[in-house]
């Protein structure tokens, strides 16, 4: 069975249909229903997903223009399977918590959900692709969706935060695709599959030129300091639904870019570049937690939160070793249920409020304790609480960071004592203390919003106590990833903590 | 020599598609002068678009039977399989321009009458009308049609003249805001004049360097006249400028804006697609057949003119505050991304193939993408004709959603978003260029890309993403032509986008054979 072109399939036509109930009710019900299609199709396929077979499972692959040598084929290893998953779990979330979103504008409802299933099947598509054109082709097309989705549904500086996003992103991809030409020409092979292009470059400059083709595109994706500024402006803009699917999975199409492309394609470039990537990276850890203490914006806050873990994870892509890799692929995930509950929640409170502003609010915890207390769940992920999800991956990138990097690691960890900071800070000014007058009649979760807070605090459970069916899928992919980089883990001085712990 | 004058042998079936469009515009002229008033427009409209589509399916039979390999007309018109493939394209466009043009209110009622004045009441109240536009439009057609086959420089001349004069005319038929249509009339005509001088004093230095106006002498004779260099080199660069001019390539473009912001907006269709694909074709054909033994000079200069080009239809184009100058600077960037192609054309069989089918593919998808605009700019009225202040835009998104989203489809394939057809016409035409080693040129483009990209997507944000004004305009209910023009072009900016291999392919194949030397 063509598990991915149906997962598509089923989200593109789920799209057009959306588009024809007249009925603005209906079409969220539908949307709702097409995503959990999808969810319950991903997982049916997840299973039968054999983590120690071929390094490429569910391929399909067929000619799409062959006068380009372009072809349409998707297929998923493991660290494709676990970030399809976060997709596909995130979206049914995002619609239930987006119900009320596109109301507030006066737009069309039908085209914001239209557009959310739109993006999934595009989210889908760019894990799956293993034609490095047809990445690069969904690479550049999700922004469109999400353009539409920030210009049209958000806050009051939205269209300038929508253009700031789609040209920074369409800059970097106009790079990526003199790369990618560029990758083509030289390889010589008439064909773009992933795998017919690996080991295909030798010459060490000409990989550094594409690498640096790549990277940049990469890294204003993810964004890495100091590409960062349009991510801020992006999320606190964006309605917090889709600002969820941008952090939590648009811009890991950067990390698993790099993880993906920069390190298989380009090996030697990308042992060069490391000194530079990992400096790069501790200073956005550094940087990032910083900015998020100052900020006064809910929103702007979280998304700054984010360019700190953006920084954790990309240190993990380039520390190469497999406890980093791993780490860093399992913290993609952990950063997207745990930020997507951040921004939810939040998204939640600045709805019954109507304010972005931290300032505004105080003591909510005793009016609607149950908001608080996920709220305060959520954080502690994002602190890397022991016990919550992320501590687990964060932990890993450390670990594995420091058997090659040791002054970077030891920088980084600073920022988990500054996560620590922010994330109780912004807790403790917006849900404790004396109850503010003008959140003295907010009402607590209703069972909507229950529904969409609990799967999210019950995986960030779930994954920080039991991490292992994820770290098994990802490990031998990431393994596998970098054995074609040729790198070995180094001999640990000291035996490394037991993964998962 | 025996004093007699031999009759050239013309091979009157491959010159049909030409033919018939000429006959046409005869015929046509005919009516204009026997048939009265009230029937013009109703024989017209059949015969022009008829003939159109004759002479469509002639050059495919044409390409079906073979291809042939030699010129004909004595050597003064090459019917090869480029020529075809620009031949079709150009009738298909000119087609759905007609379809434009139907929609009789864009133009003046009598063009001689002053604006402003009793002549112009009184011809408005005889609802008066140029029934000649479509004559005048079949010349300039056939012009288009000869222009990029030409294989001598006197017939290109000729053609350049024909394809010219024709649009000269008809830019100054404007029925709303005459003035700036008037000038933009004379401008063209004074620019275009002088650029056809510059063509035709070129062709008279390259004919005393190499005593020949044949494409294929004067290559020969690169290589064998010595000593004759300030005539080859200036003759080139004058025939540059004259066909670097009718591109509207920078530092020719001032009169592109002008006379597309002031034509009638079919005829800005018509020039904005037709004529591009036109001298594009008659561009690779001289620099390629006559002057490719002199490439090494050309090439730099060429290089130079497509940086320039594209950076300057970029930059500027975000300062335009008039819709249809906007997409005249976007048309001018697109110049300059085409003229990558032409440099991407190098050494090898396989190269020139490669850069030469993206070429065509790109004119094809920016042909249909430019018609599909400017149809939605005739849609969208305020109460003194169409709407062209981008500010009046504002809002349109909700509105007329369908509509806007259309346009936003059209920007974004101008942008070269993947899934439209702009993306592949720009990949085509990179990729060629990264293989023949102009990357560092391929770069430029990008940037200039994602400049261009700005103002694209300004026009996004100003439809769907601010509120509409009170007394915005009025999107009228287009005529059947209009829709059909409009759903033609995103059919085939869509399809061009998802599935581009047949197209392709055929590009491939019509440039497989190369211009005919």
């Amino acid at each position: 069975m063509p598990w991915l072109s149906t997962l598509m399939g089923v989200s593109v036509l789920g799209a057009l249909g959306v588009t024809l109930v007249r009925n603005d009710k209906l079409a969220k019900q539908f949307t709702l229903v097409v995503s959990l299609i999808v969810l319950a199709l991903t997982v049916a396929m997840a299973v039968q997903f054999s983590p120690n077979g071929d390094k490429f499972q569910f391929a399909e692959t067929y000619d799409w223009i062959p006068a380009f040598g372009v072809h349409y084929g998707v297929a998923v290893d493991g660290i494709a399977l676990v970030l399809i998953l976060l997709s596909v779990i995130l979206v049914p979330i995002v619609v239930l918590a987006s119900w009320h979103d596109a109301e507030a504008g006066k737009r069309s409802v039908r085209t914001y959900f239209s557009l959310l299933l739109v993006l999934e099947a595009m989210m889908i598509g760019v894990f799956a692709a293993t034609d490095v054109f047809l990445f690069y082709v969904f690479f550049e097309a999700m922004l469109i969706p999400m353009y539409f989705m920030i210009g049209s549904y958000g806050g009051a500086q939205r269209s300038y935060a929508a253009v700031k996003f789609l040209l920074y992103s369409l800059f970097g991809g106009l790079l990526m695709l003199v790369a990618v030409i560029a990758l083509y020409s030289i390889a010589g092979k008439g064909t773009f599959m992933f795998s017919d292009l690996v080991g295909t470059i030798q010459d060490v400059t000409t990989q550094k030129w594409l690498f640096l083709g790549f990277f940049i595109a990469f890294a204003i994706k993810a964004p890495l300091w100091p590409f960062h500024t349009w991510l801020p402006d992006a999320a606190a803009q964006a309605p917090a639904g889709a600002a969820v699917l941008l952090v939590g999975v648009l811009d890991k199409v950067g990390t698993y870019g790099m993880l993906r492309f920069c390190l298989e394609l380009f090996p030697d470039a990308a042992k060069f570049f490391t000194p530079l990537v990992i400096t790069l990276s501790v200073i956005g850890i550094v940087y990032g937690a910083i900015v998020a203490i100052g900020q006064t914006d809910m929103k702007r806050l979280i998304a700054y939160t984010s360019v700190s873990h953006f920084g954790f994870i990309a240190m993990g892509v380039f520390a190469m070793t497999t406890s980093a890799g791993s780490g860093a692929t399992l913290y993609m995930v952990n950063h997207g249920f745990s930020t997507g509950a951040l921004f939810l929640i939040a998204g939640f409170l600045i709805y019954r409020r109507g304010s972005h502003f931290i300032a505004d609010y105080g003591g909510v915890q005793k009016v609607a304790p149950i908001l608080a207390g996920t709220f305060l769940v959520a954080g502690l992920s994002s602190l890397s609480l022991p016990g919550l999800s992320t501590f687990v991956s964060e932990f890993m990138v450390l670990t594995g960071t420091y058997q090659r990097y040791v002054v970077p690691a030891v920088i980084a960890t600073v920022g988990v004592i500054l996560a620590a900071i922010y994330i109780l800070w912004m807790y403790q000014r917006t849900m404790n203390g004396p109850t503010a007058e003008s959140v003295k009649s907010l009402p607590d979760l209703n069972a909507r919003e229950k529904w969409v807070v609990a799967p999210l605090v019950a995986l960030l459970l779930v994954f920080g106590l039991y991490p292992k069916p994820l770290l098994d899928v990802i490990n031998p992919a990431v393994k596998d990833t970098l054995s074609s980089v040729s790198v070995t883990d180094p001999k640990p001085a000291v035996p490394v903590a037991q993964e998962g712990q | 020599m025996n004093g007699t004058i031999q009759a050239p042998s013309i091979e009157y079936a491959l010159l049909a598609p030409i033919l018939v469009v000429f006959g046409a515009a005869i015929v046509g002229v005919l009516v204009e002068a026997f048939a009265p008033r009230y029937l013009r427009s109703a024989i017209h409209l059949p015969l022009t678009l008829l003939s159109l589509a004759g002479a469509f399916a002639l050059a495919v039979w044409q390409a079906v039977k073979g291809v042939p390999t030699k010129p004909a007309a004595m050597g003064a018109v090459a019917v090869d399989g480029p020529a075809l493939f620009i031949w079709g394209t150009i009738l298909i466009l000119a087609f759905v321009s007609v379809l434009l043009i139907k929609d009789e209110e864009h133009f003046v009622g009598s063009a001689a009458a002053v604006p402003g004045s009793a002549e112009e009441e009184q011809s408005l109240v005889e609802r008066a009308a140029h029934t000649e536009v479509y004559p005048l439009l079949l010349f300039a057609v056939g012009g288009m049609l000869l222009f990029p086959a030409a294989n001598d420089l006197l017939v290109a001349f000729v053609a350049l003249e024909v394809m010219s004069l024709p649009l000269y005319l008809l830019c100054g038929l404007a029925r709303r805001r005459r003035l700036l249509s008037q000038e933009a009339a004379v401008k063209y005509f004074l620019l275009g004049a002088f650029s056809s001088a510059f063509f035709l004093y070129g062709t008279a230095l390259l004919y005393g360097y190499a005593g020949s106006v044949d494409l294929a002498k004067i290559n020969q004779a690169l290589g064998s006249v010595g000593g004759q260099d300030t005539l080859l080199y200036i003759g080139a660069a004058m025939l540059g400028v004259g066909l670097l001019f009718k591109i509207g390539a920078a530092p020719f473009q001032a009169w592109k804006p002008d006379v597309y912001q002031g034509s009638p907006t079919p005829i800005t269709a018509l020039m904005a697609s037709g004529t591009l694909v036109a001298a594009f074709g008659a561009l690779l054909r001289v620099f390629w057949v006559g002057l490719g033994g002199l490439d090494w000079d050309w090439r730099p200069v060429l290089y130079g003119v497509a940086i320039l080009t594209m950076v300057v239809g970029a930059i500027l184009a975000i300062t335009q505050t008039d819709i249809k100058r906007m997409l005249a600077y976007s048309s001018i960037a697109h110049g300059g991304f085409l003229l990558i192609g032409v440099i991407a054309t190098g050494t090898t069989r396989a190269q020139n193939t490669s850069a030469l089918s993206g070429l065509l593919f790109y004119l094809v998808a920016y042909g249909f993408t430019t018609v599909g605009a400017f149809a939605i700019v005739t849609m969208v009225r305020d109460a003194g004709g169409e709407a062209w202040h981008l500010s009046r835009w504002a809002g349109l998104g909700k509105r007329s959603p369908l509509l806007a989203g259309t346009f936003a489809f059209f920007l974004l394939a101008f942008a070269g978003i993947p899934l439209t057809s702009g993306f592949f016409g720009k990949y085509a035409v990179f990729q060629a260029a990264v293989a023949n080693g102009a990357t560092p040129l391929v770069i430029i483009g990008v940037v200039a890309s994602a400049i261009a990209a700005f103002f694209y997507v300004r026009v996004i944000v100003l439809m769907f993403f601010s509120d509409p004004a009170a007394d915005g305009p009025s999107v009228v209910l287009p005529s059947r032509g209009t829709a059909a023009v409009v759903g033609i072009a995103a059919l085939a900016t869509v399809v061009l986008g998802v599935y581009p291999q047949p197209v392709l392919d055929l590009a491939h194949t019509a440039a497989q054979s190369l211009f005919v030397r």
